[in-house]
């Protein structure tokens, strides 16, 4: 796709050949071409991890923050330059483990950011460690025997905390995640999507292969978006099947809207220059 | 006529007395005198023994004093525990409705508050100002000037309100002229002065901040350091800048990075405990090259420590907080008037340089209202350092361009047609991660050789006292007062004392710092801490030991006469 090109970079890429990560990135450039973006309109803001990576693979503005704090350094740039496309992205440890706090956040304040998790249940920076999505039963590096703990479900987490955009992807669907991404990208809110990608040298249970036997999409066996009780029942499936799509979306007032008002012109186009204080000292005479 | 009357207000959380010494300040700040007015609270909304004492004086004043000339009792533990405090002929006036008869005190004036605030405004909430009338009364002050203030005051809550307090107030006044026969050692004689503000050093770093274009504002709520955003919230609307209230302080510090990675002049407000959270986003804002201004409103650690109190505890903390290794700037105003102009520099020298810097204040400083002259808003300066205009960023933009002085010009997300990239891990030039050993070498270089740029712009310690003082007296921040106050003590009583005040800490000024010292037979160290931690700072800086250091760490301000007395002592060695 010609159009793409335009977010190309030469970097050369470090992620293992088959790594869900190729097919995420293509899907991102592609997408932000069919919505006509360019590359410093658009704000990237990635963590630490594998998927953070993603960053370093397209030209587009971007912070490559600590692990775990996309969201808010999104959060502040969004604020003051409503104009920037902003995109937050991570993996699974970088969202659910070490930012965990800031995505509930996020959502309550519905800050208008596209949010990207590559979810592959398994750390692969550092080597096979456990995810806070890593199923029960499987191994990881970290303990000796298989993981114990029950896994977070994202996508209950992110309807219970009141997301306004909530959708999963599947790496390897990528007409579907083309599609969703688009959707969150025109969605004015907080639009989360939790990808799920297969780790081709540390996860070797939820393979490709065992993924393309369960995901189907939840929209075209009915679903709609604006019924939250549904999704949240669609969002309990992981077993012999696993939806895929728009869970759930609703239109409501973002944090821009709300702090500085819709449509308000951005503090970044304000001219830096002193402030005329004297009518708040008056205050204190 | 020497004015300097020190009037404590005390009580229980919760029965305004707050109110009645804010109010008696203003008056007495716009009858032309110097207010040093400070609060002592617990960490409690309601109950516990809490006081306001208000300093008003014919000259500047810059702390507080033990003795007290008016006591304000609304209950009896005030007399219980500042009784004593009371100087010769000093006042007593209490609440006769929350204590027995307290006759066997001199001076002392019972004032039914409620039932003045019931008869004359309406209510008995309004014994505060009644209080207020009857200290007012005994001042011999102008009733129509407490009028004024209490209007001004109640102005918020609507008109029938304000007058209502009027009336109390005038009621108070009343009771007293009928009751109190003695005479009062205070006579409050209005001094012609030019117009002057009653602000806390929180208010004034507000101000600085507004008035030097800070855009941004994140925080989680911290005492001492809240009242700092909500000042500034309040002129959301009025003036073009955004205050958000963050999870966390690393959500906090991560908002105010992004906001100033995307192009404002952005600040973040806590206190030690707030701090510690954000500290791997100072980190960030180290390697990033990201400007931002750190107010840090000391209150005692370590953890939660005493919440509501004062020290100074955390200079070497802020100092070497942070992984890795990376330029930082680090002032200390010493009273409202200097918190007001360093923060105006604090984001200067941020955006200047591309470091964090640190407004390091404390809850004594944060709380404490000080008078003083409006600012002449015709010096404040904003120097944004170099950043490329829309036309000249384009492709090829290279945000950590390796420069002469390592400072490598800024561009905005968004705002050009080229591409802004920086990253938390070692980058190259265009801002993107590398490995190679080289650029490694040459990034660490130029971050931390800004530091040389940035220690040029670091102004001396200010010096008071005489020409060759025998001893001096090295402080920083809020510890001007109290050591200015002694050594004037001292001085007065033929001793040679001197005062080297650090406002600007770090980069440490250390030709700067050998001059003011120089001569002076005795270096001593006074500090908020336990430690002496710019005594330690100055030995490893310059190499100069000072003789002893005179520390306070029980979380109560220190005055001119702990200074004094422990001088007289010969100091402590906490090295």
């Amino acid at each position: 796709m010609v159009e793409a090109d335009r977010f190309h970079t030469a970097r050369p890429k470090t992620w293992c050949p088959g790594c869900g990560n190729h097919q995420i990135l293509e899907v991102l450039k592609e997408t932000l071409a069919r919505l006509d973006y360019h590359p410093h309109q658009v704000l990237l803001v990635s963590g630490i991890g594998q998927a953070a990576k993603t960053s370093q693979y397209i030209r587009t503005n971007t912070f490559n923050v600590l692990h775990g704090r996309t969201l808010p350094v999104a959060t502040g740039a969004k604020l003051v330059n409503p104009r920037l496309k902003v995109l937050a992205l991570g993996g699974d440890g970088d969202g659910y483990a070490e930012g965990g706090n800031h995505i509930i956040h996020a959502a309550r304040r519905n800050v208008e950011v596209t949010y990207m998790i590559h979810n592959n249940q398994i750390y692969g920076l550092t080597k096979g460690q456990l995810s806070p999505t890593t199923d029960l039963g499987s191994p990881t590096t970290s303990y000796h025997t298989p993981s114990s703990t029950r896994p977070l479900n994202p996508l209950r987490f992110l309807l219970g905390i009141g997301a306004s955009f909530v959708a999963r992807g599947f790496a390897g669907s990528r007409e579907q995640l083309g599609d969703i991404l688009e959707k969150a990208l025109k969605h004015r809110g907080f639009a989360c999507i939790d990808i799920l990608q297969p780790c081709v040298v540390f996860n070797r249970v939820n393979t490709s292969k065992w993924y393309r036997e369960r995901v189907y999409d939840v929209n075209e066996e009915g679903h709609s978006p604006d019924d939250l009780a549904g999704a949240f029942r669609l969002a309990g499936e992981w077993g012999e099947r696993i939806g895929t799509g728009i869970f759930y979306a609703e239109e409501r007032e973002t944090l821009n809207d709300a702090l500085l008002g819709r449509d308000a012109p951005p503090l970044v186009e304000r001219k830096p220059e002193p402030r005329d204080v004297a009518p708040l000292m008056k205050e204190y005479l | 006529m020497k004015q300097d009357y020190t009037f404590l207000i005390g009580g229980e959380a919760g029965q305004g007395l707050q109110t009645i010494g804010a109010v008696l300040a203003k008056a007495l700040a716009r009858q032309g005198l110097h207010i040093f007015a400070y609060q002592d609270y617990h960490s409690r909304v309601r109950g516990g023994h809490n006081f306001y004492q208000v300093r008003a004086a014919s000259f500047p004043v810059g702390s507080h004093l033990d003795e007290v000339t008016m006591l304000v009792a609304l209950d009896e533990e005030t007399i219980k525990i500042h009784g004593h405090r009371v100087g010769e002929g000093g006042v007593v006036l209490y609440d006769s409705e929350e204590m027995p008869s307290q006759e066997g005190l001199a001076n002392s004036l019972p004032v039914p508050l409620k039932e003045l605030g019931k008869t004359y405004g309406g209510q008995g909430v309004m014994g505060n100002s009644a209080a207020a009338g009857a200290v007012w009364q005994l001042l011999g002050g102008e009733p129509a000037a407490l009028d004024e203030t209490l209007r001004d005051t109640f102005s918020g809550k609507g008109d029938k309100v304000a007058e209502a307090n009027v009336k109390a107030a005038r009621g108070g006044m009343e009771y007293a002229k009928k009751h109190f026969q003695s005479t009062c050692p205070c006579r409050l004689e209005r001094l012609l002065s030019p117009p002057r503000m009653l602000l806390t050093g929180n208010d004034a770093v507000a101000l600085g901040a507004l008035a030097a274009g800070c855009q941004f504002i994140g925080a989680y709520p911290m005492s001492p350091a809240s009242s700092v955003f909500t000042t500034m919230g309040r002129q959301v609307g009025r003036l073009p800048l955004v205050f958000e209230q963050a999870e966390d302080e690393i959500s906090a510090i991560h908002m105010a990075l992004g906001a100033a990675f995307a192009g404002v002049r952005s600040m973040v407000a806590t206190s030690g405990g707030g701090f510690a959270l954000m500290v791997e986003g100072l980190s960030l804002a180290g390697c990033s090259e990201t400007p931002l201004v750190l107010f840090l409103g000391q209150r005692p650690g370590p953890a939660t420590g005493l919440a509501t109190r004062t020290e100074q505890g955390d200079l070497l903390f802020a100092l070497h907080a942070g992984h890795g290794e990376f330029p930082r700037a680090v002032l200390a105003p010493g009273n409202a008037g200097e918190a007001f102009w360093l923060t105006v520099k604090a984001f200067n020298l941020a955006e200047k340089y591309q470091v964090p810097v640190f407004v390091l204040s404390d809850q004594y400083l944060a709380d404490a209202a000080y008078t003083v002259e409006p600012f002449g808003l015709d010096r404040v300066l904003v120097d944004r350092g170099e950043i490329l205009a829309e036309k000249e960023f384009g492709p090829g933009y290279r945000r950590h361009r390796l420069t002469e002085s390592g400072i490598s010009p800024r561009a905005f997300p968004g705002r050009g047609e080229g591409t802004v990239a920086t990253s938390g891990n070692e980058h190259d030039e265009e801002g993107y991660p590398t490995e190679k050993a080289d650029l490694r070498r040459k990034m660490t270089e130029k971050r931390l050789g800004k530091a040389r740029f940035l220690a040029a712009a670091i102004a001396p310690p200010s010096f008071y006292g005489p020409q060759n003082p025998q001893k001096v007296l090295l402080t920083w921040g809020s510890g001007l007062g109290a050591c200015r106050e002694a050594a004037e003590h001292l001085n007065a009583g033929g001793e040679k004392v001197g005062v080297v005040h650090m406002t600007e800490l770090w980069p440490f000024p250390a030709a700067d710092v050998e001059l003011a010292l120089a001569g002076a037979e005795e270096v001593i160290a006074v500090e908020m801490n336990a430690t002496g931690q710019l005594g330690r700072l100055l030995r490893q800086e310059t190499g100069i030991k000072p003789k002893a250091a005179i520390l306070k760490y029980d979380g109560r301000a220190m005055n001119g006469a702990y200074v004094v007395k422990e001088l007289a002592r010969g100091g402590v060695n906490p090295w």
